[in-house]
């Protein structure tokens, strides 16, 4: 192929890759652009492409009323249960990757608790905690976001030890560690970009969460998600406050799409394609 | 008892504790009250037999979602395979922006299955979205269309919203599968002769065969328990047009709180996606 070629070649494929990205950027520009919209401009038709001003009061509404409030509560259940699972879930991990502890089917059984539909489990998990006075509370919806994610961070994980050479635990038992501190001290650091990543996803995880916030809270530790469909009315829909709120929902993904797309793939796709 | 057996079971034991809150005690309450009678106004919990499995069988509105989740699925994931590999094959070469265009392209599938029902419904509103705005300006007339009222468009705005959501996740695992299929072979086949359908499918498709199938069984997986973006955007509706097999157990359990049938229902459901993962499992194995 002649270099002209190739270049041209180039080119045509930039513009398609431009068009890709337009499109599946688009709903998201038209999102943002709601949030920052008068409501003349929401209701107008037809519809308002490039809002003519930045209007926060969108956002502001959301402040001055407490929804916001809802972002907190996600931030709050997300981040403490992710903490959580992340801990129990690396020790757990190293235990099935290095003692091999109850088999490949116990690994099977483990990451099979992801695949249940959360529908199915939904109503005994409701009722349970109906019982133990844990609808609408944080500690309960952190429960659990742990026990629903702990399967994950132990699959995650376990991968990301077995990468680590065994020959650095063995020469760390020679110089006399103890086996707490050959985890701390020798694995943990080896696998530290793993964790970091594993905890971001677990974090996604509960952050995105509807089905289990929709069942388990009431008023008090309302997540955004619920929050966000909470605007749909019979009557009317709030679409400003839809968007403003979807956008601070959407702040945290900016930050992961833009840093850690180097562990995306491993991430998303359970450990199975190692990026 | 060895301190070697103890160290690993303490560690491993607290994270146990937790799975089994959502892994054992829910199986085991489904199982038991599916065999009781508990419903909204009755609580009898004494043994009642196969009724509630008979009556899911003659029930056509669970057979309705059955079969629409079913036909989403297998509507929905060959054309995110099909999209997710068109885009791979493009951006497989170097390019300029390559990785600022993907950071952006990948946005939709890290966000919220919430956010991104809401915005599609935007999308979709009959006089302030922009679809049927860009609609009338291809036709030239102006287009009212109910996206999410008329029976014959929910569904394809549905599959729209999921279709945004998830080609980026089958781009982005089938793009790192073709940047590891071997380039000698690729060489060493276009120098032979062979035609790119050839290629294709004699060394590009069994190279990311893996992939593929780990993409289609998680992605299988979330199409089948379909919720988020339906609820958003129809809520099942109109009538139970788009109610899926989640939307549909959501509304037998926590509307009619019908407790005993809403347990068979899903037991049924986790038994036979068990045995169908397991099936798939078993297949992807033997053609290895």
């Amino acid at each position: 192929m002649s270099a002209a070629g190739s270049k041209n070649n180039t080119r045509k494929r930039l513009a398609l890759g431009i068009i890709c990205a337009v499109v599946f950027f688009f709903p998201i520009y038209w999102l943002a652009a709601i949030s920052v919209k008068t409501p003349d401009e929401i209701f107008a038709y037809p519809p308002v492409w490039l809002p003519k001003s930045i209007d926060l009061n969108n956002y502001y509404v959301l402040f001055r009323d407490g929804d916001v409030w809802t972002v907190f509560n996600s931030l709050v259940t997300a981040g403490i249960s992710t903490v959580i699972a992340m801990v129990l879930g690396t020790f757990a991990a190293y235990s099935i990757a290095r003692y091999k502890t109850g088999g490949p089917n116990f690994s099977m059984w483990i990451i099979s608790q992801r695949m249940v539909p959360t529908i199915c489990i939904a109503f005994p998990v409701f009722l349970l905690f109906v019982s133990l006075k844990l609808v609408d509370t944080y500690i309960g919806l952190i429960l659990l976001y742990t026990a629903f994610n702990l399967p994950y961070v132990i699959w995650m994980m376990r991968g990301y030890i077995q990468d680590v050479p065994i020959e650095l635990e063995q020469s760390a038992y020679i110089d006399g560690l103890g086996r707490f501190q050959v985890i701390l001290k020798v694995v943990f650091p080896m696998v530290r970009a793993g964790l970091f990543a594993t905890a971001v996803f677990t974090f996604i995880f509960a952050w995105n969460d509807f089905l289990f916030a929709l069942i388990l809270t009431r008023s008090d530790v309302t997540t955004y998600p619920v929050q966000v469909t909470g605007y749909f009315g019979s009557q009317s829909t709030f679409w400003g406050k839809i968007g403003a709120m979807s956008m601070l929902g959407m702040l945290p993904m900016f930050f992961v799409v833009a840093t850690m797309q180097k562990y995306i793939v491993r991430g998303m796709s359970m450990g199975a394609v190692k990026g | 008892m060895s301190r070697l057996f103890e160290f690993r079971f303490i560690i491993l034991a607290p994270a146990i504790f937790f799975i089994l809150l959502i892994g054992l005690y829910p199986f085991v309450n489904l199982l038991i009250t599916s065999f009781q009678n508990i419903t909204m106004f009755a609580d009898d919990t004494s043994y009642s037999g196969f009724i509630h499995y008979e009556r899911l069988f003659q029930d056509g509105r669970f057979w309705g979602a059955v079969m629409r989740t079913l036909l989403f699925t297998l509507v929905a994931l060959p054309i995110q395979i099909a999209l997710g590999l068109g885009m791979a094959f493009l951006f497989l070469n170097k390019m300029p922006f390559k990785q600022v265009l993907i950071a952006i392209i990948l946005l939709p599938t890290v966000i919220s299955p919430i956010v991104a029902g809401s915005t599609w419904r935007l999308m979709f509103d009959n006089r302030f979205g922009p679809i049927n705005q860009i609609l009338g300006w291809i036709t030239g007339t102006d287009v009212e269309l109910l996206w999410t009222v008329n029976l014959d468009l929910v569904w394809p705005a549905i599959l729209v919203a999921d279709v945004w959501q998830w080609t980026p996740f089958m781009f982005l695992l089938l793009l790192t599968a073709l940047s590891g299929v071997d380039e000698e072979q690729l060489e060493a086949a276009s120098i032979d002769g062979a035609s790119k359908f050839r290629i294709f499918r004699l060394i590009i498709l069994p190279a990311i065969m893996p992939v593929m199938a780990v993409a289609i069984l998680i992605r299988g997986l979330d199409l089948v328990r379909l919720f988020d973006i339906v609820w958003t955007m129809t809520q099942g509706g109109p009538g139970t047009h788009t109610e899926t097999i989640s939307v549909y157990a959501y509304q037998v359990a926590f509307r009619e709180f019908d407790v005993s049938y809403s347990a068979a229902f899903a037991l049924i459901i986790i038994v036979v996606l068990t045995i169908l993962v397991l099936g798939f499992l078993r297949l992807v194995e033997v053609e290895r």
